[in-house]
């Protein structure tokens, strides 16, 4: 506790910070400028072009046996990047980043935990 | 006790000090514990937690897949779903968003009208997506699908339906910005406005991201495949346990 109050008094005032501004917060430093309009345009031709491979994937037949995997990570890519570049995550304060995962974390093992159980339910598919 | 209270202040200045965070043309929120603004900070927390309900729906959505199948009574995903169509929805939201972005970028540079034009051709796109889905659903509805039909139905209505009532939010919210904009209401210091407007808009749109792969790309006959190997790894288990407990002699 007593510690905890200490690094949190430490890190409000700043001055026991290196590389940071007296009065100032870290965080301030860490805090990058948002992308300009060519960053946006290039993240949404990208994303356009990994939506059209989703789509053409779909159709080819030799892809099959290993369209899921590969749907699935086209998908989180696209994820990511949204989240990355449009959403600013990936430059703004950590503290969003923290606290959008942690929201993640949980409904992902919900995801999990209710596929694990029903598919490996063995009535579950007749 | 001293230490307690010299933190707190110590807390409250840090907030007061972070009042001149660069937070994208928006610096003269009050002081905050953390500082950073309390409305961004709330809308990354309804975010977070917005996850959690649509993965909530998601996973009732993925463990009933195949059940209609089994039970016999369609239509079936495999014969109802178009995912052409669903790929021209799928890029309206995607440039939704590319518009969305630029409407911030625009009014962080203090430019009035392209803030509107974006604002604008978001809306629009959100509109554009809404009536693919009320399309969508005006069709499988005439095909025989609904709510009551079968788990498809309703896993895929409850699913999609709360996903267009998220995007239906978002347009509104939109809208009113762009009406305020109009009356000369937003300029580049409330930029911070249109961000979490934005930060809205582009959670509905990596929804949808996940949504259309799972619902529409993931083909259902890999489910049928998937239901193999769990079952054939489920018979594995006793004649493993068997072999190996006549090995230990058990």
């Amino acid at each position: 506790m007593g510690s905890g109050s200490a690094s949190m008094a430490d890190h409000g005032t700043g001055a026991a910070m290196p590389g940071t501004h007296p009065g100032t917060d870290h965080q301030v430093d860490q805090h990058q400028e948002h992308p300009g309009e060519r960053v946006y345009i290039n993240v949404a031709i990208i994303l356009t072009v990994v939506t059209a491979i989703e789509v053409a994937i779909y159709y080819i037949e030799a892809m099959r046996g290993i369209l899921v995997p590969l749907l699935i990570a086209l998908s989180v890519f696209k994820f990511i990047a949204v989240v990355g570049y449009f959403m600013h995550l990936k430059m703004d304060d950590p503290l969003f980043r923290r606290i959008f995962i942690a929201g993640l974390t949980i409904s992902a093992s919900v995801v999990l935990a209710l596929l694990a159980m029903f598919w490996t339910e063995p009535t579950f598919f007749r | 006790m001293a230490t307690a209270i010299e933190s707190q202040t110590a807390v409250t200045a840090h907030g007061a000090g972070h009042g001149q965070e660069a937070s994208h043309g928006h610096a003269d929120h009050p002081p905050t514990s953390t500082g950073l603004d309390h409305r961004k900070m709330l809308m990354w927390a309804f975010l977070a937690s917005d996850t959690m309900f649509f993965g909530a729906l998601i996973a009732t959505y993925m463990s009933y897949r195949g059940r209609s199948e089994e039970v016999g009574i369609g239509p079936f995903p495999h014969e109802i779903l178009d995912i052409p169509y669903t790929s021209v929805s799928a890029f309206v939201l995607l440039m939704s968003s590319l518009t969305m972005v630029l409407a911030l970028a625009a009014c962080q540079k203090g430019d009035q009208r392209g803030l509107r034009v974006w604002l604008f051709a978001t809306a629009l796109l959100g509109m554009i997506f809404l009536g693919g889905q009320w399309f969508e659903f005006t069709e499988f509805f005439h095909e025989g699908l609904s709510l009551q039909r079968n788990m498809f139905g309703a896993t895929f209505f409850t699913l999609t339906g709360f996903h267009g009532a998220h995007v239906t939010i978002g347009v509104i919210w939109l809208l009113t910005l762009l009406f305020i904009s109009l009356r000369g209401g937003i300029n580049k210091d409330d930029s911070l406005d249109v961000e979490i407007a934005g930060l809205y808009w582009h959670f509905v749109d990596i929804v949808w991201i996940v949504i259309f792969t799972l619902v529409y790309l993931i083909p259902y006959d890999e489910v049928e495949g998937a239901a193999e190997h769990t079952e054939g790894a489920l018979r594995l288990l006793p004649v493993t346990a068997h072999y190996l407990g006549s090995f230990v002699g058990l």
